[in-house]
């Protein structure tokens, strides 16, 4: 029953919401509800975590062979606790925000939660376009109704570019579900499908265009500095947090599940792709004047790394890509919530107008600092030791480039550091001036929740142990389809 | 059986009512009662009871395909009188008329879905179209109206001669109006009845806006009375969608390798030019009936595929759409600014007339959860399924996600413009209706078996 409530919670929450007129009891509301799924989550981990508690399937569409089936297994269950972590800090942060209309805001949120935890629970191909598909409804509602002066325009970019991406993976699924065994479309039918291999090489494509613009990686990625920029901060930080993991996932999950043979022969232009892009973005950040964009490219930058660690294609690169976009989602939620605090109090972004924040703002400054070493991985944060394993993946991977790969994503990280730490010293140290002059330190809520991030920061920088042991099943899993084709390319070859 | 006579007996009714009662309410409630007894009687041949057995000499034959569309054309028509006939009464002073026409409508729907001869086809079609000229031009003192009715009536009876020659063709070559066809092995079709085939695909793409013959669509959709654009644009739509199905998958079924290529190539030109044009609109009742043309485009995917899958996903297309339609077009209806940015605002001033919009635009450009998307996915599965369709359900795709724009300039105008209230005035009934019809299509999104089961069973 677990993943049912996981999904129910946040949808009967998120519907209530939107008659609850008050603001501050909608918002109440709403933490409470994420609180309950956040509750459901742990416990799933921890004490009902027995197989039948964690799987649910029953009839839904009998005649198309599709049915409504869900899993909280190894590779979700991160992600789900990622997205049930995410709504409780982004509420709290954002409490002394007011919204127009909050109890719409809130019941959007929620709703776009239900959908996201569909997208990671489903096993059935059907049911997680479904869910792809509505986690995007609501995002398009929030950020084109609460956000910035040019929130239409870009916001209609996104919601077509993920629109068009994900019509074209149906087509990949309907394809696929004529070539499974049973005609249906559950996720072992998919992984037991028999497409020929020519044809994998661009079904493998109808899908990866749907989860390279959701990530992003380049060159997909146009829509998504707009979009954070334009957006409202709260949903921001669940788009960058949670959602763009929804493309990893379905990297890992559908794709590489499902075509590994495709993933593998295409590995090798796609990781330069992506490392490209990462260095990119990473070039990009080191100019920006705008903290919210700043922190934008930095996402493009991260998910570039996973993808290319997630195409290294072996246990190490997959743990720690498994990892890391759980450590990610908390960092990038901290970031945002130091932008946002920023922002609210100072009503400026650039960063060429800010700087001496932290004689100010000690607390805020502290915060800052230690969520930006998180962000730039270094020992001891949570960051570290998911992009060591994405490194000694990426190194040991079968392909003869993996020294450049190497180099490259090494660049990346340096770069990384670069604009992180000009950031800090531009915007935290230096001289003060008459705008940041006003600035006061962060109240109890953003007290608390920064808290918690560094807490959980330094928590699975010292002991990623817990991470390990829950991702290793899914890693090795990925690994075998993998491990198969290669001995299957192998053989070919003598 | 049952429909056929009664649909006919009614509009006789309905024109003498307009006599005998003076009271517009009076009117309107005769022509919903009778729009219900319609259902009633459909359903109970569903069922079994058949009330007027006539020997109709094997022209006609009631399968559970074409009585299942009956039903749910009749009940999408019943929706669409209790949602607009007080806009049917403001068209013009003879309204009775109007409701008359519309039950002769019914009677050529159920006629042309259920032919088994082409010259009940005829006549359906005919019998749809001629009531549809004079709805088109009933907004007498409107030069835009007049227009449309004689461009209709001119481009309309130029392809009803087109379906004759056709059938004149077929006649010839076969001998017999008997849609049954049959090729011995190693039989070639004729020119003749290649010829005859390609007429009545041209003249059947004509009466559904299918382009290259969609020209007359966008002139006679706007320029006709709104309430009547929505019934032609939906449910007589869909009709002839059954009959072009019904025409093409089983009459021409040997034929199939011949047509299939030029279906496949009117599908195209269709979803291209209906919804590139409906992007560069200004006016949401014109943007409508472009997106019409581009709903046909997918439609045909269907004909083309022509297998299980795609007779049942054109029957859930047909009522997804046009529940979808018949839903904007009564909110527009109430509207005095037509245009893009007269929606403007429209959320904050009526909420729950945005909200059902909303969800009917959503349909339409087919997002999950709705009726919409069921259909364009039994669409593209049963175009997969044929083996060459790939290029299609590429080209499908994106134009799908093209719709996109238009329908959510709509939506972008309701809820994120600022704008000054419309000042409409609608009752309580109207929005509950108006719910009702946005739960069905939500429920038709989660469970289309709930009309796709009734097929078979």
């Amino acid at each position: 029953m677990v993943p049912v409530l996981l999904i129910l919670i946040p949808l009967l929450a998120g519907l209530v919401t939107f008659f609850i007129r008050d603001e501050k009891v909608a918002r109440l509301w709403s933490l409470l509800g994420s609180l309950a799924v956040l509750l459901v989550s742990v416990l799933g981990l921890t004490v009902l975590k027995q197989e039948k508690n964690l799987q649910f399937s029953t009839e839904w569409l009998s005649a198309l062979n599709s049915s409504f089936s869900v899993k909280l297994d190894s590779m979700s269950q991160l992600l789900c606790l990622l997205n049930a972590i995410a709504y409780p800090l982004v509420i709290l942060s954002t409490w002394q925000t007011s919204y127009k209309k909050a109890h719409h805001f809130f019941g959007l949120m929620l709703l776009a939660q239900a959908g996201m935890m569909g997208v990671f629970l489903a096993t059935d191909a059907l049911l997680f376009y479904f869910c792809w598909e509505l986690a995007l409804i609501p995002m398009y509602f929030l950020c084109s109704q609460w956000g910035g002066e040019k929130r239409i325009a870009v916001t209609f970019k996104f919601f077509v570019y993920t629109f068009l991406g994900s019509l074209l993976m149906l087509i990949g699924i309907l394809y696929v579900q004529a070539h499974t065994p049973d005609h249906s479309f559950s996720l072992d039918a998919f992984m037991n499908s028999r497409l020929p291999a020519a044809k994998q090489q661009w079904i493998f494509w109808l899908f990866f265009i749907a989860f390279a613009i959701k990530m992003p990686i380049f060159p997909f990625h146009t829509w998504q500095p707009d979009t954070y920029e334009q957006a409202p901060t709260a949903t921001t930080m669940i788009l960058s947090g949670v959602m763009v993991k929804m493309g990893l996932f379905g990297l890992l999950r559908w794709l590489f599940m499902v075509m590994p043979m495709a993933a593998f022969q295409w590995a090798d232009f796609i990781t330069p792709l992506s490392l490209v892009g990462a260095l990119y973005a990473a070039f990009i950040a080191i100019r920006q004047d705008d903290l919210k964009r700043l922190v934008a490219y930095s996402s493009i930058a991260h998910i570039g790394l996973m993808c290319a660690a997630a195409f290294a294609q072996n246990e190490t690169g997959f743990q720690g890509v498994m990892i890391q976009m759980f450590n990610h989602g908390i960092n990038i939620i901290g970031l945002w919530i130091v932008v946002e605090i920023t922002e609210r109090q100072l009503g400026t972004r650039k960063i060429s107008e800010l700087g001496g924040i932290a004689q100010k703002a000690p607390a805020l400054a502290t915060f800052l600092v230690i969520i930006a070493f998180a962000n730039i991985a270094l020992p001891l944060t949570n960051a570290f030791p998911g992009e060591f394993l994405m490194f000694n993946g990426i190194f040991s991977s079968v392909t003869v480039y993996n020294i450049w790969f190497t180099v490259l994503a090494g660049l990346g990280i340096i770069f990384g550091a670069v604009y992180t730490l000009n950031m800090i010293r531009k915007v935290f140290y230096g001289e003060m001036n008459a705008v940041t002059a006003t600035v006061k330190d962060i109240a109890w809520n953003e007290r608390i929740v920064l808290g918690l991030i560094v807490l959980l920061i330094f928590v699975l920088g010292v002991y990623p142990r817990i991470l390990l042991q829950e991702t290793a099943q899914a890693a090795g899993l990925i690994n075998e389809k993998f491990d198969f084709v290669r001995q299957l390319l192998l053989e070919q070859k003598k | 059986m049952n429909v056929l006579i009664l649909s006919a007996v009614l509009g006789v009714v309905m024109m003498f009512s307009g006599i005998l009662l003076k009271s517009k309410a009076a009117l309107r409630n005769v022509a919903i009662t009778g729009m219900v007894l319609l259902l009633l009687v459909n359903i109970l041949e569903m069922c079994g009871t058949v009330f007027f057995r006539i020997n109709a000499a094997d022209m006609l034959g009631f399968d559970r395909f074409s009585l299942l569309f009956n039903t749910t054309a009749i009940a999408a028509t019943l929706i669409y009188l209790l949602l607009s006939a007080r806009d049917i009464e403001k068209v013009g002073v003879n309204y009775a008329e109007y409701f008359a026409l519309i039950f002769f409508i019914i009677c050529g729907i159920t006629l042309s879905i259920s032919f088994k001869s082409l010259l009940i086809l005829f006549l359906g079609i005919e019998i749809i179209s001629i009531p549809l000229y004079i709805l088109t031009g009933s907004d007498k003192r409107n030069l835009k109206s007049n227009e449309a009715s004689l461009k209709y009536f001119l481009m309309g009876s130029f392809s009803t001669g087109l379906m004759l020659m056709g059938i004149a063709l077929l006649y010839g070559a076969t001998g017999t109006f008997q849609t049954v066809l049959r090729l011995g092995p190693d039989q070639l079709p004729t020119p003749m009845m290649l010829g005859g085939m390609l007429l009545l695909m041209f003249s059947m793409s004509f009466k559904v806006s299918l382009a290259p013959f969609h020209f007359w669509t966008p002139d006679v959709y706007d320029g006709a009375p709104s309430v009547f654009t929505s019934f032609m644009a939906t449910i007589v739509k869909g009709a002839v969608f059954i009959a072009f199905i019904k025409l093409f998958g089983d009459y021409f079924a040997v034929l199939q390798p011949k047509w299939q290529i030029f279906a496949g190539i009117i599908t195209v030109a269709t979803l291209f030019i209906g919804n590139i044009t409906a992007v560069f609109q200004q006016s949401v009742k014109r943007m409508l009936a472009y997106s019409s043309i581009a709903q046909a485009g997918f439609m045909m995917l269907a004909i083309y595929a022509n297998n299980t899958d795609g007779r049942e996903g054109l029957l859930l297309y047909t009522i997804a759409y046009s529940l979808a339609t018949i839903g904007i077009f009564a909110v527009l209806i109430k509207m005095n600014d037509y245009t893009f940015s007269g929606f403007n605002g429209f959320a904050k001033h009526q909420p729950l007339l945005a909200a059902t919009t909303t969800i009917f635009l959503l349909s339409l450009a087919g997002i999950p959860l709705t009726a919409g998307f069921m259909a364009k996915f039994y669409m593209l599965k049963s175009t997969l399924a044929t083996g060459n369709g790939m290029w299609l359900v590429i080209v499908a795709v994106l134009m799908a996600a093209v719709s996109v724009y238009y329908y959510f300039r709509v939506i972008q105008a309701m809820y994120f413009r600022e704008g000054d209230d419309p000042k409409i005035v609608v009752s309580p009934a109207f929005k509950w209706t108006l719910v009702v019809l946005a739960a069905l299509v939500i429920l038709l999104g989660i469970y289309p078996n709930l009309i796709t089961f009734w097929i078979y069973f």
